[in-house]
């Protein structure tokens, strides 16, 4: 397929792999933070991180949506669709999240709670537009890629005058995040970070302009990479020399869908219907500032929060599970007891062994099968 | 969530949609969120909205960036072997 096939080339990346290696200063190691789920996914897949020296680390990050979402905001939603009776529209990653009680929004379906999955919020408002006695509710999730659309629908839903729709809005903000993770560099237990690959697709949204008073500020390297192989392996490069020069400044691999201003249309929509929060509870980072939105009061009505009342209490997650080590960096899926044993993709302990963009799904898909097939001894 | 690759624009529809095709299956998505979209054009679409277009000339930049990079001639490639 056009634009896909080209950027995982094999040879090309064994080219970058010698260049990388060339680059590095072995006297040095380079920690590297891919925020991004999207890039968790394609170096598990593609297995990029054999491909690098050793003195270059690839640490990941929280971008992975349905990994950042906190049990409550699970328990939120379980609470609308038993409690209220509405239909709750979903994403597919979110299904099979755990929440409390030993509930995820699956078990509570078929539990007979009206859950429904859809693959775009489109499809939320054309529920609620084929069951005008019920109401309809639309759990949006996600970083800068899925808010424009949730945007959009409900300016759509004003202009249709739908009075049986509302959106559970989680959205969240990736450049706070990134702030907040240099912010909790002097924890004890974090990993020096030396510099970021940053988001694809959020930034397509964004724009690469949005990350300079950050690289400003903590002076660390960003470079903005697509989610191809040679995409991530090119940023890598460009990261080390950087490094090596000392520099810190915002790059960008993917001028082919990022511009410094990102996309003006999707970012004004978002401005129309969204405000900022004052704080947001995330999974494995807590409470951070500034870094998710909610609707603007002029939706109200649009707006399951104000229209359920809908409270949010936080829980913590399962005694076992180290996805909040994970999501901040300072820990690997494998440094968990319980990764690939009691907690797999079929079983989830954990929200990051849910989504394929999930660091411990990713591993157990691809990694463990590395492992099998290099050292069998490990394994036994 | 995050994992949508380029789709071909293969025909506008009414009401801000439009007909893609990825590897061989074909979708409507909205077109709401982006200027000025022409059959042709690559679209970057997320959760059935598309969210940006992709930049050919910049794409093929890219890739010739990497073939140097790797010291590759995209016209005789293999050197490594
Ligand atoms: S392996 Fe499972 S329990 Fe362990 S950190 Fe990952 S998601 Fe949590």
């Amino acid at each position: 397929m056009k634009y896909i096939d080209e950027f995982r080339d094999g040879e090309l990346a064994r080219g970058l792999a010698k260049a990388i290696a060339a680059a590095v200063n072995p006297a040095r190691e380079y920690r590297l933070m891919e925020f991004c789920g999207g890039h968790t996914h394609a170096i598990s897949r593609y297995g990029l991180q054999d491909l690098l020296p050793s003195n270059v680390r690839l640490i990941h990050g929280p971008g992975c949506p349905v990994c950042v979402l906190p049990i409550g905001r699970i328990d939120s939603a379980i609470a609308l669709a038993t409690q209220h009776d509405v239909i709750l529209c979903t994403y597919a990653d979110t299904l099979r999240v755990p929440a409390s009680n030993g509930l995820s929004l699956l078990k509570a379906k078929a539990q007979g709670a009206d859950i429904r999955m859809v693959y775009s919020c489109d499809d939320a408002l054309r529920i609620a537009q084929d069951n005008p006695q019920r109401e309809v509710v639309f759990f949006a999730i996600g970083f800068e890629t899925t808010t424009p659309p949730t945007a959009a629908i409900i300016l759509q839903a004003q202009r249709l005058q739908l009075s049986n729709f509302s959106v559970l809005c989680n959205h969240v903000l990736t450049p706070a995040a990134m702030v907040h993770i240099m912010e909790s560099q002097n924890d004890p237990a974090a990993v020096a970070i030396d510099g970021f690959v940053g988001p694809a697709h959020v930034s397509t949204v964004i724009g690469s302009g949005q990350y300079e008073g950050f690289v400003a500020r903590y002076q660390r390297p960003v470079v903005i990479a697509g989610f191809e192989p040679l995409d991530v392996m090119q940023a890598i490069l460009m990261l080390i020399r950087q490094i090596n020069d000392g520099r810190a400044e915002v790059e960008n691999e993917f001028t082919r869908a990022v511009t410094r201003e990102g996309n003006r249309k999707a970012q004004g929509l978002c401005e129309q219907v969204f405000e900022l929060r004052e704080t947001f509870d995330w999974r494995g980072l807590g409470e951070v500032p500034l870094s998710a939105l909610k609707i603007r009061s002029e939706f109200a009505r649009f707006d399951a929060e104000v229209r359920y009342q809908v409270g949010y209490a936080q829980v913590p997650d399962h005694k076992a599970c180290e996805c909040a080590a994970i999501l901040r960096g300072h820990k690997r899926p494998a440094d968990c007891k319980v990764f690939g044993t009691v907690c797999t993709p079929d079983h989830p302990l954990g929200a990051c062994m849910v989504s394929s963009e999930g660091a411990c799904a990713a591993h157990y898909t691809y990694g463990r099968f590395r492992v099998e097939v290099v050292a069998p001894v490990d394994e036994a | 969530m995050c994992l949508a690759i380029p789709a071909r624009v293969t025909e506008l529809l009414d009401g801000d949609r439009a007909r893609i095709e990825l590897g061989g299956v074909h979708k409507d998505v909205s077109i709401a969120l982006v200027e000025e979209v022409a059959v042709g054009d690559y679209l970057i679409v997320h959760v059935g909205f598309a969210i940006g277009k992709l930049d050919p000339v910049e794409a093929e930049e890219t890739l010739a960036l990497f073939a140097q990079m790797a010291k590759i001639d995209p016209a005789n490639p293999a050197p490594y072997q």
